[in-house]
């Protein structure tokens, strides 16, 4: 107790002066007048709160332990189903599990019907699209990218460029949008893949920065800092879903004989990103159990190791670049068409370490963990709208405290059954 | 002269320094196919340094190394296992937190099929391979008496096993040759018999070459076909069992390092 006690005020002398410097003034401009309002609650509160966790440091971490077993217990059921499953010798695959979510996920636009409700899981999705994508990186090969949301921008942007200057359309881009972004991720990976752990987390996310002020200045291609507009929307069959459709087109209402509501277009981009959640969960996880994840983990695990069984480590950390960035690339098409228009401010770092912060708290390496994180995730982002800036500070902390309570995240990932004997009778192999 | 077969292994006068430190000072030497051959020596006598050249993850400053024909003095690591020359590490490297099953799967990268689409789509190709990749994981995880511990994370298995995991690993990139760090370090007098056993079954049941590091001069000398002394970097005997046993250069390395 002494030493938490000491530890305490330790603590609280630091924050006292960094809260001070940052949170403690407000400097205001008016006209040419710049004046600075002090804040002293904002310094007292912050050190109120450092004082009392430092001191009751032990207490809290029960707590949290206790609270991530209730998280386990309830997760189990769901483990012990598939790992009966995987006894049969099949895969990790739970049809009736998936089948009950999916129903539930179809329903559910039509049961709100709500632009802003469903506008939320939109968002949700793009950013289960982006951490499963991270992941790939992070959680499976164990190298810290903190400039991911950079790719996310150069799929945006390729869709943005191409349709504005090309006219392509979006199903023709997303590919490529794809594409553009993983041979991004090779090429920023060659010369910064030699390095490791924290060079390499300082380079990506120089990457990040560069890339956004490149969009910032390179007008004439990317709009400068208004960024690019009327993006087209995607169309289905070549079916539109504005009210009046583009010369020789017929939108989507007509088609159909319906009255226009602008309700159908929020419908089809849910939908749109459903199924792009979907794909993108069955490729990374056939991905994962493929030579090439395993490859991934390896690497995690030990490079050295890796090498000396003739692993080529450099192009294993090339392969999971170039495939997770493909991944952002993809959410980065489809951002672009949802919101019609996008500036350099859609991708600044904040959603870099948001997008990290799902994938630490999901569990690295954890699909369903994931999935729940970035609900989680992109719910809070939701309320703490109006904290602004100090967004960054909520998302920091979560970081943090997840590296020290639970470094393998709140639902760590399983390794994969393989059950031996008698493998060549039964038809599947959990490979 | 000429029509003598060349060695498997030949280390030709290579030299590596760390700083002001002459690791390893000239040294020649070459193994035949087929043969155990032992290095021994004290501490620091540049056993590991050695290996470290032959296998990749140092480039001696001088001298030339051929496997199989292959120029490898400061080639990389990854290429020289390509070539058929593996390795175990003296503080044992396995992939800690995959499974026994996964840590042999994953040694199979390079014969594995690495197309992603048909991975992906789990065409009828990529089946058959990911299931030859298990059948002959099945089968060393066997012949080294691990079956039982096939989906056990690979730090949960005891020490004895996970050295015994490491050579199963490099088993199945199906080696022409096995360089073996002090496997032996840390087992006790009966798994050090059964590994003794092995490494003579590997050689006489599947035509391994092995170039074992050895602390101990008389674990070696019953298995050994040829045995070579270093000390403070330099040889100072290469000879068969016996000859090595009287050398009195040697008796005087060791005893002077040991008693
Ligand atoms: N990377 C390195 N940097 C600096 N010095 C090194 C390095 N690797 C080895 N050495 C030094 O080179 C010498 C030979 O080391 P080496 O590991 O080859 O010995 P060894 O014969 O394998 O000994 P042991 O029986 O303890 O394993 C030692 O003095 C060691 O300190
Ligand atoms: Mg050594």
């Amino acid at each position: 107790m002494k030493q938490n006690f000491q530890n305490a005020i330790i603590a609280t002398v630091l924050s006292f002066v960094l809260l001070s410097l940052t949170i403690g003034g407000l400097i205001q401009v008016e006209g040419i007048e710049t004046t600075v309002v002090a804040r002293p609650w904002y310094v007292v509160i912050g050190c109120t709160i450092v004082f009392i966790i430092q001191l009751f440091r032990d207490q809290l971490v029960f707590v949290f332990k206790g609270f991530g077993n209730v998280l386990k217990t309830l997760v189990r059921a769901e483990q012990i189903a598939e790992h009966a499953i995987q006894l049969k010798g099949s895969d990790r695959f739970n049809p009736l599990f998936y089948l009950t979510v999916l129903i539930c996920l179809s329903v559910y636009p039509f049961i709100v019907s709500d632009k802003l409700w469903i506008g939320m899981f939109i968002d949700i999705y793009i950013y289960i699209l982006l951490a499963l994508g991270l992941n790939i990186v992070v959680g499976y090969a164990g190298l810290l990218n903190l400039g991911y949301i950079a790719f996310y921008a150069v799929g945006a942007y390729t869709y943005g460029i191409l349709n504005h200057f090309y006219d392509f359309s979006f199903w023709l881009a997303l590919p490529l949008s794809g594409m553009t972004a993983a041979l991004a991720g090779i090429i920023l990976g060659f010369p910064v893949l030699r390095l490791r752990g924290d060079y390499l987390a300082i380079v990506t996310l120089g990457f990040g920065q560069v890339l956004v002020i490149l969009l910032r200045n390179l007008g004439s291609i990317t709009g400068g800092p208004d960024g690019i507009g009327s993006i087209d929307r995607p169309t289905m069959f070549g079916i539109e879903f504005s009210r009046r459709a583009k010369e020789g087109g017929v939108p989507f209402h007509e088609f159909f004989g319906l009255e226009y509501n602008s309700i159908i277009k929020d419908f089809f981009f849910y939908f749109l990103a459903l199924a792009l959640v979907i794909f993108t969960i069955y490729v990374i996880s056939r991905l994962v159990k493929m030579p090439i994840g395993r490859s991934w983990e390896a690497l995690r695990e030990d490079e050295t190791a890796c090498k000396s069984l003739g692993i080529n480590s450099t192009s294993v950390k090339l392969s999971a670049f170039a495939i997770s960035s493909f991944f952002a690339g993809l959410a980065g098409c489809f951002f672009a068409a949802k919101q019609r228009h996008i500036s350099p401010e859609s991708f600044e770092f904040i959603e870099s370490v948001i997008v990290l912060a799902i994938v630490v708290m999901g569990g690295m390496g954890s699909t369903i963990g994931i999935i729940l994180a970035a609900i989680f995730v992109a719910v809070l982002k939701d309320y703490s709208q109006d904290l602004q800036e100090y967004r960054m500070l909520i998302f920091s902390l979560i970081l943090i405290v997840m590296m020290i309570w639970r470094p393998r995240g709140l639902f760590p990932a399983t390794r994969p059954f393989i059950k031996l004997q008698n493998r060549q009778k039964s038809q599947e192999c959990g490979c | 002269m000429l029509n003598m077969q060349p060695s498997l292994l030949s280390v030709d006068s290579i030299a590596l320094s760390f700083g002001g430190l002459l690791a390893v000072d000239r040294v020649s030497f070459a193994v035949e196919s087929g043969q155990i051959f032992s290095i021994i020596g004290p501490n620091g006598a540049g056993k590991t340094t050695i290996f470290n050249c032959i296998s990749g993850f140092y480039a001696p400053n001088t001298g030339n190394i051929s496997f199989n024909g292959h120029a490898i003095e400061g080639r990389s690591s990854h290429k020289i296992a390509k070539y058929g020359l593996v390795r175990t590490f003296q503080n044992i490297r396995l992939f800690k937190e995959m499974t026994v099953l996964e840590n042999l799967l994953v040694a199979q990268h390079n014969i594995a099929n690495r197309n992603l689409i048909s991975g992906i789509i789990k065409l009828p190709q990529y089946r058959k391979a990911e299931s030859e990749a298990l059948d002959k994981a099945e089968y060393w995880l066997y012949q080294l008496g691990l079956t039982a511990f096939a989906n056990r994370e690979a730090n949960s298995l005891a020490y004895g096993q996970q050295r015994t995991l490491e050579i199963a690993r490099c088993m199945v990139t199906e080696p022409t040759m096995l360089l073996l760090d002090e496997p032996a370090a840390g087992l006790n007098p009966k798994e050090t018999e059964e590994l003794d056993e092995l490494i003579v079954q590997l050689r006489d049941m599947y035509g391994i070459t092995v170039l074992l590091i050895e602390h101990d001069m008389k674990l070696v000398m019953n298995i050994s076909d040829r045995i070579l002394v270093l000390d403070q970097g330099r040889v100072i005997a290469n000879d068969l069992p016996s000859e090595v046993q009287s050398d009195p250069a040697v008796i005087s390395a060791y005893l002077g390092e040991e008693e």
